[in-house]
């Protein structure tokens, strides 16, 4: 669909939105109403998924396994000279992020964690997001997570950033005053411009899109959203992003990671 | 990184159909595409994938712009001897990628 179209729908859908139930605060979905965008997928785009022969994400996955083992930087040093097989010891990894880093002070993603390892112990230069490499990187560290239940933490050191990511999901941004609740929490069951509206659940970043016809981060994806809805994307890493994802991946706890998945 | 996929059984009966599905790793750019700027993306496409069993060619696809980047091929092979399958793709740019698997056959 063109980017026009694209604005014509959601620019509908806004009025939709204004007409139906402006005064209704976005509720949460249920946990056990909860969905993966899995399910709303065709049936073809679910087998390429679920094989890993046809699955193109798996491509990225064994560029990763490669740059893993890669000696890289001034220390010259390969991730799996610190962390051994990524096949155990990142198992469950990526199911915890975005987490708090104490040198930080706040959570960050795993494309920073991966970056931070990489100027602090490798002594090499960060990958720039959405990178070939930090994809690679972050879809072989995904991939060792998959099917397990996402579980960040939630404590005193990360809840104010959970809230905040909550307010920035319920806030009204852009031209068309819309916010992330609208579709995703009150409106999940609907279509927009024939598409179903999924419920945003963060489940298999980073995931191989046939409109991307690439590998692409999550806040890709929430880039996409926001200049669909005619507000200011936020940079990579922007605090906004890390807060925003802490709170998709809270919402979406105990659903299982399908790194790297695949998306119409 | 230029890396390609292929996926099959390494045995099978003889007289068995055998699938094979096979992923490269390409943007095919299409060569219609321009730059925010307005100058053309200049076409980067794999052009011909082939498959030599023993030497002996079983399948052959034309590629156009129009299929999508990291072109997934699966079809099907009649398994008649042991010995090595051979697949090729080669593209534009001195694009090519060689890539082979065993097969036993019974």
């Amino acid at each position: 669909m063109s980017l026009g179209a694209r604005f014509l729908a959601l620019a509908a859908a806004c009025a939709f939105f204004e007409l139906a139930g402006s005064a209704a605060p976005a509720a949460e979905i249920p946990l056990e109403q909860r969905r993966s965008g899995y399910e709303l997928m065709a049936p073809e785009t679910r087998a390429i998924q679920d094989d890993d022969a046809t699955n193109p994400g798996m491509l990225w996955v064994l560029d990763g396994e490669t740059l893993w083992n890669r000696k890289a930087g001034a220390a010259d040093r390969a991730c799996g000279d610190c962390h051994g097989d990524a096949r155990a010891s990142m198992k469950g990894v990526a199911a915890r992020y975005p987490a708090f880093d104490p040198a930080r002070g706040r959570p960050v993603n795993l494309e920073q964690r991966i970056n931070a390892c990489r100027s602090d112990r490798q002594k090499a230069p960060p990958l720039a997001y959405e990178s070939k490499e930090l994809l690679a990187l972050s879809a072989y560290v995904a991939r060792q997570s998959r099917g397990l239940p996402i579980d960040v933490t939630i404590d005193a050191r990360t809840r104010p950033f959970l809230e905040a990511g909550r307010e920035t999901f319920s806030r009204r941004q852009g031209q068309l005053n819309l916010a992330c609740a609208q579709c995703h929490d009150d409106h999940w069951s609907a279509k927009l411009a024939g598409s179903p509206i999924t419920q945003a659940h963060p489940t298999g970043y980073p995931l191989y899109r046939l409109e991307w016809q690439s590998l692409g981060s999550l806040e890709r994806r929430l880039r996409g959203c926001l200049a669909g809805m005619r507000a200011e994307p936020y940079a990579y890493g922007a605090p906004e992003f890390v807060d925003l994802a802490l709170y998709l991946m809270w919402r979406a706890r105990g659903m299982k990671l399908e790194a790297p998945a695949v998306r119409p | 990184m230029a890396r390609a996929v292929v996926t099959m059984a390494p045995q099978a009966r003889r007289g068995e159909i055998v699938e094979i599905k096979t992923l490269a790793q390409h943007t095919m750019e299409t060569g219609f595409r321009r730059t925010q700027t307005g100058e053309l993306i200049p076409r980067d496409i794999i052009r011909t994938f082939t498959c030599t069993y023993n030497g002996v060619e079983v399948y052959r696809v034309d590629l156009h712009p129009a299929i999508s980047a990291n072109p997934l091929i699966a079809f099907t092979t009649v398994a008649t001897e042991s010995g090595m399958l051979s697949f090729q793709w080669v593209g534009d740019n001195g694009y090519a990628v060689t890539e082979i698997a065993p097969i036993r056959v019974e």
